[in-house]
């Protein structure tokens, strides 16, 4: 899916299905690793986590406002962004890069 | 009710806790905590018996972990601990400091957030980031970062904090505006005739004697320094040392003619205890002379360093000393450094130590 940015149709949510990380979901007590939630775009996901769980948008973005530097987001196989957006069913896959030492 | 000691440790990989009763000949180690996350700052308010670590992870970002425990359990929270959108963002926490109902986080990229609700969230202290001198600020090896912040006991307005490598700076009125505080300190880094300038010097560690809010010891990547005037005026008290480099500095609980420091071999020869033989050098004249403490420590192969905030005292009679290596030891003594015992060992690399003396 591209970051389609000039996409020329309103954002509008629609249902996708997240998959987060396990060492994410350990940090928010009561979180899931599978998530459904209606967002138009990535950016509008990261707002449901946070809203559902407090706090967790900071962990996965930084105040550029963009996607962490060592946190992936795929959808159909390619990185996405804050304002890459989203179709009805996406499976949106937020990973964990390789990092640390 | 009887007194514990608790020492808190900061590593690579987390945090730990080392617990004693007030003899400090037993110890229990607990950890990792804060999901082995590296902490660069573990402290604990002995008022609340809370502690709070500091710390940044490479995945998720920087955070100020809080436990209210004494380590069982841990939450997290970084709300309202970010620059504006654009800027370079948060890296890390650096160093957490709470007195007297105030608790303040210094971070990377150098930066000052206040805490008002015991660390549940942050406000940025702006007025560092509008000080003159912040475009001419340049990252000292570890990058450029608040590692310090000495409160002064009595006054809620005044503070110390020290950034690598913009040097020392005060406020008088909670961080509006700032004063560098650098006189006397060297930049050795800079060109001949140049190396006295009013910012841009290493600070690496700040401590506040004890009872004497205007004395205070610093640690520089060039030189030991006191000064007697609330750092409007630096001495250097290096004379007596194996070297001018070091990391740490600590101050006696009670004695404020009573400091320890650690020098290394060297900025650059490794940063090494010199000779491979470690040593712990306590002054109790204010630094005009110094003793090396080795009873205990080894004298051998020793091809550890200290690290910025891994040395600190605690508040028992006689005090307590304690420092933790780049090698995963931590050294304790009981007799105010006169004799030292390894208390852990094999513990990831040691960013930070400090003590909290609790009733329990």
């Amino acid at each position: 899916m591209p970051n389609d940015t000039r996409h020329p149709r309103p954002a509008q949510a629609v249902a996708i299905t997240v998959r987060l990380p396990g060492v994410l979901v350990d940090l928010f007590p009561g979180s899931t690793r599978s998530v459904k939630m209606s967002a138009s775009t990535v950016d509008e996901m990261m707002d449901e986590f946070d809203r559902r769980w407090p706090g967790m948008r900071d962990r996965l973005c930084d105040s550029t406002p963009a996607i962490r530097k060592h946190i992936n987001v795929f959808i159909d196989g390619e990185r996405a962004k804050l304002d890459t957006r989203l179709e009805p069913g996406t499976k949106v896959f937020v990973i964990m890069a390789i990092s640390g030492g | 009710m009887a007194k514990h000691v608790l020492v808190l440790i900061g590593t690579r990989k987390g945090a730990f806790t080392l617990e004693s009763d007030s003899g400090r000949k037993s110890w229990g180690l607990k950890g990792p905590f804060c999901a082995t996350w590296p902490m660069n700052h573990v402290v604990g308010n002995p008022a609340t018996g809370t502690i709070f670590g500091g710390g940044g992870n490479e995945w998720f970002g920087p955070a100020v972990w809080k436990s209210t425990d004494l380590g069982a359990s841990w939450t997290h929270s970084s709300k309202g601990l970010a620059y504006e959108g654009g800027a370079e963002p948060i890296k890390a926490v650096w160093t957490v400091a709470a007195k007297n109902g105030s608790l303040y986080a210094g971070v990377q990229p150098a930066g000052l957030f206040r805490s008002d609700d015991r660390g549940e969230t942050w406000q940025h202290v702006e007025g560092l980031q509008k000080h003159p001198s912040r475009p001419q600020w340049t990252p000292g090896g570890a990058g450029l970062i608040l590692h310090s912040l000495v409160l002064h006991p009595n006054d809620e307005n005044q503070m110390w904090i020290g950034i690598s490598a913009a040097g020392v700076f005060h406020t008088s009125d909670s961080g509006r505006t700032w004063e560098p505080r650098n006189k006397g300190t060297r930049a050795d880094f800079l060109p001949e005739g140049e190396n006295y300038p009013e910012f841009g010097q290493c600070v690496h560690n700040l401590v506040m004697a004890a009872g004497r809010p205007d004395r205070l010891y610093q640690q520089n990547h060039c030189g030991m320094y006191r000064s007697d005037d609330g750092g409007k005026n630096w001495q250097s008290i290096e004379k007596g040392l194996p070297s001018s480099f070091g990391f740490p500095v600590a101050a006696h609980a009670s004695d404020p003619d009573t400091a320890f420091m650690i020098p290394l071999n060297g900025d650059t020869a490794g940063r090494y205890v010199p000779d491979a033989k470690a040593a712990v050098w306590r002054t109790r004249d204010a630094g005009k002379t110094w003793q090396g403490l080795r009873e205990g420590l080894p004298q051998q192969n020793a091809y550890f360093g200290v690290l910025r905030q891994a040395m600190a005292t605690d508040r028992l009679e006689p005090v307590g000393v304690y420092f933790g290596t780049s090698s995963g030891t931590v050294f304790a003594s009981a007799d105010e450094g006169d004799s030292f015992e390894s208390i852990a060992e094999h513990l990831p690399v040691i960013t930070s130590v400090e003590t909290m003396v609790v009733e329990r």
